[in-house]
């Protein structure tokens, strides 16, 4: 049963991932990726990591996902006259990921032992006492705390940087700077000058 | 003090053309003028030495010193140099003296004098040298000095292509002097004149198997010489620069193509009569060239119009006595003919120069006439010039011509005789050329405005007042040379015992002593006949005898044949190795192709640089596949 | 095959990387779907790192899965900024375009 859901899962990944790459639209891509996030979650919930799963789904589908739909849509690509099509080296680069891919899957098989069936290659999904996310969370905050310190930092570094990089000042906007106001002294406003009878300023 | 004289003018050369704003304006004329004359005198006093009986050699140092070959620097002095040294160091002197006067106005009066000086000290060199190698720089010394002075005017076009003509016609001769020296070399094993002139009668027999032909080395080398000399001298064949070079300054074309330059081919000729005399064949063609060039020029320079290629023919036909005295194995009086040749054509091109100068660098004859009265002193000296060159006495020529042509009259062979009426006929010519310009251009009607014409200032007198002296009182002076009683050359010169025609001379029959004066006197009167009584008549004739007329005028054709022979040819060819071997293949294959290489190498492995993200993520990617696959084929035991 | 083993989970996890790296460089069309494709590798480096701990029964897997999708995403919103930035100046997110570094 496990296995349809795998084989179910991975295909409709591995298909899914191929079309992010191929399409010609931005946006269907973004749908695609989404597509093979929501079976990532799938295989992660068959693998018993429920927690991250969830997490896939909120941070990567509902974030990331959502962000690169709004910056296609901003940046209001005009993909009709984007070039599609394949570069005349395709068919190398082909067959070196085919090499690539080849040699990994063999690094995993392992030739000299064959495919699946052998001791040591089950994965077991055991039910185990707590759930995942209390196991989660005993180790994060305990054992790797300043991982997880470090985690929110280059998050908080991500925010400003993007803060920083596209921000923009308008030319015709007034705004108030507080500080320059609280700051402002007698000097800065007013000035006495004794003025002659019958002239001007 | 032999050194002395032959580096002075060195020193003057190098000074003023190395340092012209540290003698300043009046430095750099006076400087290696006042050497040459310091360098004269040296020269009268060695010149009464070597009379004397002094002759020695003095080594200056080593140039080759090897088993095979042993040169050295060294000044040879002898009664044939000190002749030719005081020769050349009167001439240059006063040629220095005169461009004083001449180049005033000219703004590269320092490079002219350096010129000038540094002709001198290669002319010095050719005659004071002890050998062959040494003679032949002096050779290419004044052939490369006689190039820069003759295109000394650069701007002119015509001025450049003169001098390269000079120096090309004259690297033809020198072919035949240098292998003319490798033939001496291969007989003798050495190169200095004692060794060789010693040896050279040990070596009568010796051939040179060549193609079936036998040849006596000497005959080989005597005339391989010669052609060198030909070349030099402007004898007919290489003569076609001579008449060209007249582009130089006058100056220069009284020191170099006058008196010295061109007599190197027959000092060459005089030097190596140790040589010559055992070799009769080139005796023999020497004569048949001499007398050749002598009528084959005099018949060119009758039709001519420029003063002073007229005056360059006239030396070109008395170079082609002074080569057949020495083919009759009369080298002294070839040398004799030297002598006084060189005061009298020095003389007449100074005066040409003269006029030249009065008439503002007009140079036509045609368009002169009567400046009698305005360049009294010019006239009076080419007078004496031309009454020198025809031969007339008591003036210089009258000797020594006439000792020439008695002694080719006393070779009493088919060759001498030839030379002897060729000659003849040759003198007749002279005289007419020679009073027709003194003719057209002193007397008669003048034919344009001379009222601007004004004597030369003292610079340009006093030379020809001394040549003018000289012209008439060196033929009594020098007649020892050629008296075979007396023994003037002191073995400087060799005349072996079977060649009499000297001696013969001075036994020739009354006719043959006086037929050059009655025939320059005739040349003298058809010259009148046709300048100033009739004037009408040149026209008639040469209408007449417009074929002939052509002919002469147009130099019996030499320069249109050469070119159209030879230069075009050539340069046809250098042509087609320059377009075809040097830019396509050589170039190709050489630095442009290595060029073109390294640019085409250098933009395909600029491709990589492509800027594109992408394919650098891609070349990172194959790298790392290949390092992957390293690795995986190495655990696998497949590699 | 139909026991589903460590193998199949790291099997589909490298073809959905080398998909994600043909992203990378075989696209002509613009830059986001380059941004996609890392995505994607991250993607595959997840199954990767869950599958494992799975396998040994460790925690630490995810723990550092967890990481990983932090930083993806923080990696994601930077890029997309970036990208922003860049259009502003080119007008264009085109790839062939983008080739200032070109030596």
């Amino acid at each position: 049963m496990i296995s349809v859901f795998f084989y179910l899962f991975s295909f409709i990944a591995v298909f899914s991932a191929v079309m992010v790459i191929t399409v010609k639209n931005p946006v269907h891509s973004v749908f695609f990726l989404i597509l093979t996030f929501f079976n990532a979650t799938g295989l992660f919930v068959l693998m018993g990591a429920e927690f991250l799963a969830m997490l896939l789904l909120v941070v990567y589908v509902g974030a990331v996902a959502v962000l690169f739909l709004f910056v296609i849509m901003m940046l209001n690509i005009d993909f009709s006259s984007l070039r599609a099509g394949m570069i005349k080296n395709a068919p190398v680069g082909l067959l070196i990921g085919v090499i690539l891919l080849g040699e990994i899957i063999f690094s995993f098989i392992g030739m000299k032992y064959g495919i699946a069936g052998i001791p040591g290659n089950e994965l077991f999904v055991q039910l185990s006492e707590v759930e995942n996310t209390r196991a989660l969370g005993k180790v994060i905050y305990t054992d790797y705390i300043y991982l997880f310190q470090c985690a929110g930092l280059i998050l908080l570094v991500a925010m400003i940087g993007a803060i920083v990089l596209t921000h923009r000042r308008r030319e015709n906007v007034k705004k108030q700077d507080a500080v320059k106001q609280t700051l402002r002294s007698k000097s800065d406003s007013i000035e006495v000058s004794k003025v002659e009878i019958g002239k001007g300023v | 003090m032999l050194k002395l004289l032959v580096f002075l003018p060195l020193m003057g050369s190098i000074l003023s053309g190395l340092f012209p704003k540290f003698l300043g304006k009046k430095g750099v004329i006076w400087v290696p003028t006042l050497f040459s004359f310091l360098s004269l005198f040296f020269s009268v006093i060695l010149l009464a030495q070597a009379i004397g009986g002094e002759a020695y050699i003095t080594h200056l140092c080593y140039w080759i010193k090897s088993e095979a070959l042993t040169v050295s620097w060294s000044l040879r002095l002898d009664v044939l140099s000190a002749v030719m040294l005081f020769v050349v160091m009167l001439v240059s002197s006063l040629v220095h003296l005169y461009s004083i006067g001449y180049m005033d106005h000219d703004e590269h009066k320092a490079r002219f004098f350096s010129y000038l000086s540094l002709f001198t000290f290669a002319m010095l060199m050719l005659v004071t040298s002890n050998n062959f190698l040494q003679l032949f720089f002096g050779w290419e010394g004044v052939g490369l000095c006689s190039y820069l002075l003759i295109g000394f005017w650069f701007k002119k076009q015509s001025a450049n292509a003169a001098a390269i003509k000079a120096f090309i016609v004259n690297r033809v001769g020198d072919l035949g002097l240098i292998l003319g020296i490798c033939v001496i070399y291969k007989l003798t094993g050495s190169l200095d004149f004692n060794v060789v002139f010693d040896k050279t009668s040990s070596f009568l027999e010796s051939n040179i198997h060549f193609f079936n032909l036998s040849i006596p080395y000497i005959e080989l080398a005597c005339f391989l010489l010669f052609i060198g000399a030909m070349g030099k001298s402007a004898q007919i064949g290489l003569h076609t620069w001579l008449a060209d070079a007249m582009e130089g300054p006058t100056p220069v074309s009284a020191l170099i193509h006058a008196a010295t330059m061109v007599t190197a081919g027959v000092f060459l000729v005089a030097r190596c009569s140790p040589l010559f005399e055992y070799a009769p064949i080139a005796l023999n063609f020497v004569i048949l060239v001499g007398a050749a060039t002598s009528i084959f020029a005099a018949c060119i320079a009758i039709t001519q119009n420029d003063i002073k290629k007229i005056i360059a023919y006239s030396t070109c036909s008395q170079l082609g006595y002074m080569f057949f005295a020495c083919g009759v194995s009369a080298y002294s009086a070839g040398m004799f003919h030297l002598m006084t040749h060189a005061f009298f054509k020095a003389l007449l091109f100074l005066g040409a120069g003269s006029v030249i100068h009065a008439l503002s660098d007009e140079q036509d004859i045609r368009k002169m006439g009567g400046l009698a009265k305005a360049l009294p002193y010019t006239c009076a000296a080419m007078w004496i010039g031309s009454l020198a060159l025809a031969g007339l006495p008591p003036f210089a020529g009258f000797f020594s011509k006439d000792i020439i042509l008695e002694a080719a009259w006393g070779h009493h062979s088919t060759f001498g005789y030839i030379a002897f009426y060729l000659g003849l006929i040759a003198a007749f010519l002279t005289a007419f050329y020679s009073w027709k310009i003194l003719f057209m251009v002193f007397h008669g009607k003048p034919r344009t405005d001379i009222s601007s014409a004004h004597e030369s200032p003292l610079y340009i007198l006093i030379p020809l007042f001394i040549l003018s002296i000289g012209a008439i009182i060196s033929g009594w002076v020098g007649y020892s040379m050629v008296d075979t009683h007396h023994d003037f050359w002191l073995g400087s010169i060799l005349i072996l015992d079977s060649h009499q025609a000297l001696v013969n001379a001075h036994h020739a029959p009354l006719l043959v002593k006086l037929s050059p004066i009655i025939v320059a006197v005739l040349g003298i009167y058809f010259a009148w006949l046709f300048y100033i009584r009739k004037v009408h008549l040149p026209k008639i004739y040469s209408e007449k005898y417009s074929k002939l007329y052509e002919i002469s005028r147009n130099k019996f054709w030499f320069d249109e044949i050469y070119d159209f022979i030879l230069t075009r040819q050539l340069k046809n060819i250098g042509n087609v190795f320059w377009t075809l071997g040097d830019i396509r293949i050589i170039d190709r294959f050489g630095p442009n192709g290595i060029a073109h290489l390294c640019s085409l190498v250098a933009s395909k492995i600029k491709s990589f640089q492509s800027g594109y993200v992408y394919h650098y993520a891609f070349t990172m990617f194959f790298g790392l596949i290949i390092l992957f696959s390293w690795q995986f084929l190495i655990y696998f035991g497949w590699l | 095959m139909y026991q589903i083993s460590l193998t199949h989970y790291l099997i589909l996890s490298s073809i959905i990387f080398t998909i994600g790296i043909f992203g990378v460089f075989l696209n002509r069309k613009n830059l986001i779907i380059i941004l996609m494709s890392i995505e994607l590798m991250l993607l595959a480096v997840n199954i990767n790192f869950i599958a494992f701990s799975t396998h040994l029964n460790l925690i630490l897997g995810q723990v550092f899965a967890l990481f990983v999708l932090t930083v993806a995403a923080a990696e994601a919103a930077i890029g997309l900024a970036i990208l922003v930035v860049f259009f502003r100046s080119r007008g264009s997110i085109a790839v062939e375009d983008a080739n200032s570094m070109k030596g």
